[in-house]
C-alpha cells in the first residue's frame, strides 16, 4: 500500500556494532564541544533592530509565506544531504559504515537540542544580520527533517534488485546514468513518502523554533511559530485560534497541491501494483490545459541532456588500474589512525567541559530525571495503544470507514501539536491541575495518531480467509482478540508505538515546560531540564541533558523495541 | 537421420560446422566464492568453452551446477577467479559491445515506457535521438511489439514485457546473444511461441546476431533448440558432458528423433562424473555433509506410488516419467537424487526403478510408511544419524539446532547448512524420530505439546 507510515515505508535500523559505539563517541563528544564553544560565544550582543510580532490576522498570512519558505528551504537542503550522503555511504563501503550510524545517532538527538547549540553560532556568523537566526532556525528543521530522508534513500539504493544492477552494466551504463536512470527512479517512491512524513514532522520543529530563546535573550522571528509564542505569553486566546485557523488552511494547501499530485505521479516508479486511485483535481485540472501539457515534454528534454551527457558516458577502460595491495592496506591504516587520534581529543575535551562545569551529582539528578521522562512516555504510549487498537481495529475490518479515515488521520499527523498545547493548559491553570499528571497527554498528543493509522493499516491487512476461517469457528470476545486480531496487527502495532514513542521525546522538551499568559508550569523531567538550561543559556546543563536523552533513546532502541521487532518479523509477519 | 533439402540457413549453417570461426573463448576459467575468511566454496573450475559462430549454444543443467556464473562471466557481469575470456582474441575485461543479454525475470525499468526502455542501450552509447528512436522502433517492430511503445510495463502481461527484453537486446546490433533462462517465467504456451519467434529470428536475416548462448533447465527446450548442449554437473559443478545436435530445424518433438535426443540428454545428466559404466550398479555413499536435496515427504510419497502403478510396475524412463508429471529438471532431479539418498529407487541408463524396500514403501499404510522411513533415514542420511545419536546421548535429550549448523558450517556456507539442516529435521519429524521446536530451535525426543 502506499499511503502507509508502515514497516516497509519507515527506515530499518542498521545493527549496533564498535562503529556505532565510535560513531556515539562522536557525536555527543562533538556535542559536546560545539556547547563549549557556544558558551565561549555567549557573550553579551546586540541584534540589528528588535523583531515585532503582531497580532492581527492580517500579518498571519505573511507570517506563513515566511514559515513555509523556512519549511522549504529547509527541504531543499535536506535533499541535498541525502543525495550526497546518502550515495556515498551506499556505494563506499567504508564510509557507509561510519555515516549511517552517525545518522542513527542524530535521529536520536531532540531536535531543540540542536537549535540552542547552534543559534549562537549562526549569530557570530552574520552579525547584526537577521540571517542568523533565520539560519539558526532553518537549519533545526533541516535536522528534523534529514535523517529520515537520508536512511529511506541509503536503503533504496542498497536494495535494488540485482537484475536492474545487471541491466545497467550489460548495456553499459556509466555510473551517473546509471544512478539517474536506475537508483534515483527506484529510491522514488520511498523518498517522496518520507519527505511527506518530514514534512509533517517539520510543522512541529518550525513552529518551535522560530522563538528562540538562548541566554535569556528571545528572539523572534517573523512566522506561525512566533505568533504563537506570543499569543502564549500574552494570553490572548483569540490569536491562537487563528492561528490554528491558518495552520489548518497551509496544510491543506500543500496537501492538495503538492502532495498528492506528487504521489499520483510516483506511481509509476512502484513495482507493485496501485491499489487505490490516488487522483488529484490539480493533476485533472493541468492535464485539460493547452500549453502548460507541454512543460512535461520540456521537463523531460531537459532531463535527457542532463543525463546523457557526453561528459559522463561509459568509457572502455584499456587497461584495468590494479591497486598495490600494500598501498590499499596503508590508506586504511591512516583513515583508521586519523579516527582513533580525532575520537580522543573530542572525548578529552567533552569530558573535561562536562566534568569541569558540572558536578556528578548532577550528573545522576539528570539520569534520573531522564528515567521519569522515559517511564512517562512508556505508560502514556501503551495507554494509548490500548484505547486506539479496539477502534482501529474496528475502522480496519470495515474497508469503506477505511477510505474515509484515512486521509483524516493523515492530517491530523501533519497537524503540529504544539499549537493545542494553550488549550491544555488553559485548563491546567484553571483547574489547578497537577502538573506532572496533566502535561502528559501533550506527549502523544500529535504522535497517537501513528499508532492509530498503524493499526488501521495492519487490520485491513489481514487476510480475509483467516478472519473467516477464525469466525467459522465462532470464536468471539477475549479469545478472538487473543488469537487472531492482536498477533495480526502486533507488526504494525509495533512499528506505530516506535514511532510514537520517538516523537514523544522530541515533544517532551516542549511539553514539560509550558505556559500560559506569563504562567510558566514545569514538570520533573528531563524535557524540562533542557527546556530550563535553553532558557538560562546554561551549555554544560544543555550539553548534559541532551547527550542523556540521546543515550536513553539509543538504550530504549536496543534493548527494548529492536528485540520486539524482530520478534515481530520472524514470529509474527504473515507472509 | 534423414537427408534434409532445404537450403534454409539453418542447415547451410550445420554443413559448414568444420571451418566456423570461434567467437568467444573461456579459457581455464573457474570461479569461487568466498564463504568466509578461510574457506571458499567452489562452484567450478579450469573450465573450457568456444563459441563458434552460427550456433546455438544451450548450457543445461540443474540449479547451482554454475552455468548461470559462467553466462555472466561471459557477459562480464563477474569476473572469474582463474581464466581469462577471449573476445575474437582480445581478452575481455568487462561488459562488452558485442554483446547483449536477456533477463530472466525480464529486468525491465517500470518507470520507463516501452520505447525507453528498448532505446536505454542506445542512450548509453550516445546515439542520437532520432537515430535511437528510428532504432528501437524497428526493433520493437520486428519481435512484434508495435503499438505499445508508450505503454509502461506494468501494463504488459509476462510475454510481451519479455518481447521487450527481446528487442532490447537486439537494438544494440549484438553478434551474441545471452540468455538467462529467458522462458522459464513465462506459461507453457507462451514460452512456446516465443521460442518459435525466436528461431524464426535467428534464420531470417533481420539481425546481426552470429552466436546465441542459452541457459536453462527445461530439457525439452533445450532439445528443440540447441546445435550444441554442454550439460553441467553439480558436486562438483562445471561441464559434465557436450552433446551436438544434428538435427534440422523445425524440430518436431514427437519424432523418434527428437525422443532419442531428449533420452539422451537423461543419460547424460544423470551419468556419474567418470562414465565408464561397469555393469555394477554403484550405490550412492554420501557423508554427513552432503547437500541433501529439497525434496518434501509428500511429493517422495507420490512419486514412489506412481511408481508401483500397474503400467509401470517399478521401472520408467525419467524422460518419460518427467512428461508425464508435467516436472522439470529442476523439480524431478530432487526427488529421484532423494530417492536413490534413501534407497527406495535406483537410477541408471536415464531409468528410474522401484527398489524392494521402496516396493514396500508404496505398498504400506501411514503408520507403517513412517516406519520404513524411519529406518531408511537412519541407515543412510548420516545426518539424521547423527542427529539422533546426540539426542540419544544427552541426559535431557535435547539439542539445540544451533550445535548442530555449527558443525556443518565447518564444511559448508550458513544459508547451505540451514537448508541441509531443515531437510533433515522435515524428514526426522515425519519419520518421528525426534521433535522440533521452531520458536526455541530445540531438537528433542519428546512428544511435542
Amino acid at each position: 500500500m502506499l499511503n502507509t507510515f508502515s514497516k516497509e515505508e519507515t527506515n530499518i535500523r542498521p545493527s549496533f556494532n564498535r562503529w556505532d559505539f565510535l560513531a556515539l563517541l562522536l557525536i555527543l563528544g562533538g556535542f559536546c564541544v560545539l556547547a563549549w564553544g557556544a558558551k565561549q560565544m555567549a557573550s553579551p550582543y546586540e541584534l540589528g533592530e528588535p523583531i515585532i510580532i503582531q497580532l492581527s490576522p492580517d500579518h498571519l498570512a505573511y507570517y506563513s509565506l515566511r514559515t513555509v519558505l523556512r519549511m522549504f528551504i529547509a527541504l531543499i537542503f535536506s535533499l541535498l544531504f541525502t543525495f550526497v550522503f546518502g550515495t556515498m555511504a551506499a556505494k563506499n563501503k567504508t564510509l557507509g559504515r561510519l555515516i549511517i550510524p552517525a545518522i542513527d545517532v542524530m535521529q536520536s538527538v531532540p531536535v531543540l537540542g540542536f537549535l540552542s547549540i547552534s543559534v549562537v553560532g549562526f549569530i557570530k556568523l552574520f552579525p547584526n544580520n537577521l540571517l542568523g537566526p533565520e539560519c539558526a532556525a532553518i537549519f533545526a528543521i533541516f535536522t528534523s527533517q534529514v535523517w529520515n530522508i537520508a536512511l529511506s534513500f541509503y536503503q533504496s539504493l542498497c536494495t535494488v534488485p540485482k537484475n536492474l544492477h545487471e541491466v545497467a552494466t550489460v548495456f553499459q551504463l556509466s555510473a551517473w546514468q546509471k544512478f539517474w536512470r536506475v537508483e534515483v527512479p527506484f529510491a522514488m517512491p520511498g523518498l517522496l513518502w518520507n519527505t511527506m512524513i518530514s514534512m509533517s514532522a517539520g510543522w512541529f520543529f518550525v513552529v518551535a523554533a522560530e522563538a528562540i530563546s538562548v541566554a535569556n535573550q528571545t528572539i523572534t522571528l517573523p512566522g506561525i511559530g512566533s505568533y504563537i509564542a506570543l499569543a502564549v505569553s500574552k494570553g490572548n486566546s483569540l490569536a491562537v485560534f487563528y492561528a490554528v485557523i491558518a495552520m489548518f488552511l497551509v496544510i491543506l494547501i500543500y496537501d492538495q497541491f503538492l502532495f498528492r499530485p506528487l504521489t499520483g505521479w510516483a506511481v509509476k516508479f512502484s513495482f507493485q501494483e496501485i491499489e487505490e486511485e490516488t487522483s488529484s483535481w490539480i493533476v485533472n485540472f493541468f492535464h485539460r490545459t493547452q500549453l502548460l501539457r507541454h512543460v512535461p515534454v520540456f521537463l523531460e528534454k531537459l532531463t535527457d541532456v542532463f543525463i546523457n551527457a557526453d561528459f559522463f558516458r561509459y568509457q572502455v577502460k584499456n587497461k584495468s588500474i590494479k591497486i598495490n595491495r600494500s598501498f590499499k592496506r596503508s590508506i586504511q591504516f591512516c583513515w583508521y589512525a586519523a579516527l582513533i587520534v580525532i575520537t580522543s581529543v573530542v572525548l578529552y575535551v567533552s569530558a573535561q567541559f562536562i566534568v569541569l562545569n558540572v558536578s556528578w551529582h548532577e550528573v545522576q539528578h539528570v539520569l534520573l530525571l531522564g528515567l521519569i521522562t522515559g517511564l512517562r512516555i512508556i505508560i502514556l504510549v501503551m495507554l494509548c495503544a490500548l484505547v486506539w487498537v479496539p477502534i482501529g481495529v474496528w475502522i480496519g475490518l470495515r474497508p469503506g470507514w477505511v477510505s474515509c479515515v484515512r486521509p483524516v488521520i493523515q492530517f491530523l499527523a501533519a497537524f503540529p501539536a504544539n499549537l493545542l498545547f494553550p488549550a491544555f493548559v488553559i485548563l491546567i491553570i484553571k483547574y489547578q491541575l497537577n502538573v506532572e499528571v496533566w502535561t502528559s497527554p501533550l506527549f502523544i498528543l500529535g504522535t497517537q495518531w501513528y499508532i492509530l493509522f498503524n493499526v488501521i493499516v495492519g487490520a485491513s491487512a489481514l487476510p480475509k480467509d483467516l478472519y473467516e476461517a477464525v469466525g467459522n469457528m465462532q470464536v468471539k470476545g477475549w479469545l478472538w482478540w487473543k488469537r487472531l486480531a492482536l498477533p495480526g496487527i502486533f507488526p504494525y502495532l509495533l512499528t506505530g508505538i516506535i514511532t510514537a514513542a520517538g516523537g514523544a521525546w522530541n515533544a517532551s522538551i516542549l511539553a514539560e515546560a509550558v505556559n500560559w499568559a506569563g504562567v510558566k508550569l514545569y514538570a520533573t523531567g528531563l524535557g524540562a531540564y533542557i527546556a530550563i538550561a535553553t532558557d538560562r543559556g546554561e551549555f554544560p546543563e544543555l550539553a548534559l541533558g541532551i547527550s542523556v536523552m540521546c543515550l536513553y533513546v539509543l538504550v530504549v532502541n536496543r534493548i527494548l523495541w529492536r528485540p520486539l521487532y524482530k520478534l515481530a518479523e520472524e514470529r509474527y509477519a504473515l507472509k | 537421420m534423414a537427408a534434409t533439402l532445404q537450403i534454409s540457413r539453418g542447415a547451410l549453417r550445420i554443413k559448414m560446422k568444420s571451418n566456423r570461426q570461434i567467437l568467444l573463448e573461456a579459457r581455464s576459467v573457474s570461479k569461487s566464492f568466498k564463504k568466509n575468511d578461510h574457506q571458499e566454496h567452489l562452484v567450478f573450475g579450469d573450465l573450457n568453452l568456444m563459441l563458434h559462430e552460427h550456433e546455438i549454444v544451450v548450457l543445461l543443467g540443474k540449479s547451482g551446477s554454475g552455468k548461470s556464473t559462467l553466462l555472466r562471466i561471459i557477459a562480464g557481469l563477474i569476473k572469474p577467479s582463474k581464466g581469462e575470456v577471449l573476445y575474437r582474441n582480445q581478452p575481455a575485461g568487462g561488459p562488452l559491445q558485442g554483446l547483449s543479454m536477456v533477463f530472466q525475470s525480464f529486468a525491465l525499468l517500470p518507470w520507463l515506457t516501452v520505447l525507453q526502455n528498448v532505446e536505454l542501450g542506445l542512450e548509453a552509447q550516445g546515439i542520437p535521438k532520432a537515430e535511437r528512436r528510428q532504432r528501437a522502433l524497428r526493433a520493437i517492430d520486428i519481435i512484434g511489439m508495435d503499438g505499445f511503445e508508450s505503454a509502461y510495463p506494468k501494463e504488459l502481461s509476462g510475454g510481451m514485457c519479455q518481447r521487450v527484453g527481446f528487442a532490447r537486446a537486439l537494438v544494440v546490433n549484438p553478434e551474441i546473444l545471452l540468455m538467462d533462462e529467458p522462458f522459464s517465467a513465462l506459461d507453457v504456451l507462451t514460452a512456446d511461441n516465443l521460442r518459435s519467434d525466436l528461431l524464426d529470428l535467428w534464420q531470417s536475416d533481420k539481425t546481426n546476431i552470429k552466436t546465441i548462448v542459452l541457459v536453462t533447465h527445461n530439457i525439452e527446450e533445450a532439445a528443440k533448440l540447441a546445435d550444441r548442449i554442454i550439460i553441467f554437473g553439480t558436486d562438483p559443478g562445471g561441464i559434465k558432458a557436450e552433446l551436438s545436435v544434428e538435427v534440422a530445424h523445425p524440430r518436431n518433438s514427437q519424432s523418434q528423433a527428437f525422443h532419442d535426443l531428449v533420452e539422451e540428454i537423461y543419460m547424460l545428466l544423470t551419468a556419474p562424473r567418470q562414465t565408464k559404466t561397469s555393469g555394477v550398479i554403484k550405490p550412492r555413499i554420501i557423508d554427513f555433509t552432503y547437500r541433501l536435496p529439497k525434496a518434501e515427504i509428500s511429493e517422495l510419497t507420490g512419486l514412489l506410488e506412481t511408481l508401483i502403478a500397474p503400467e509401470y510396475a517399478g521401472k520408467i524412463e525419467l524422460a518419460q516419467l518427467a512428461e508425464e508429471l508435467l516436472l522439470g529438471v529442476n523439480d524431478l532431479f530432487p526427488l529421484t537424487e532423494a530417492l536413490e539418498i534413501l534407497r527406495f529407487a535406483t537410477i541408471s541408463g536415464g531409468d528410474i526403478e522401484l527398489t524392494e524396500i521402496g516396493r514396500q514403501f508404496a505398498e504400506a499404510d501411514i503408520l507403517q510408511r513412517k516406519k520404513i522411513f524411519a529406518g531408511q533415514l537412519l541407515n543412510f542420511v548420516p545426518l539424521a544419524r547423527h542427529v539422533r545419536q546426540v539426542l540419544d546421548e544427552r541426559p535431557r535429550h535435547k539439542a539445540s539446532e544451533d550445535r548442530f549448523l555449527e558443525e556443518l558450517e565447518d564444511h559448508l556456507s550458513v544459508e547451505v547448512s540451514e537448508e541441509v539442516l531443515k531437510v533433515v529435521i522435515d524428514w526426522g519429524r515425519y519419520a518421528e524420530l525426534f521433535a522440533y521446536d521452531y520458536n526455541k530451535g530445540i531438537l528433542s525426543l519428546e512428544d511435542p505439546t
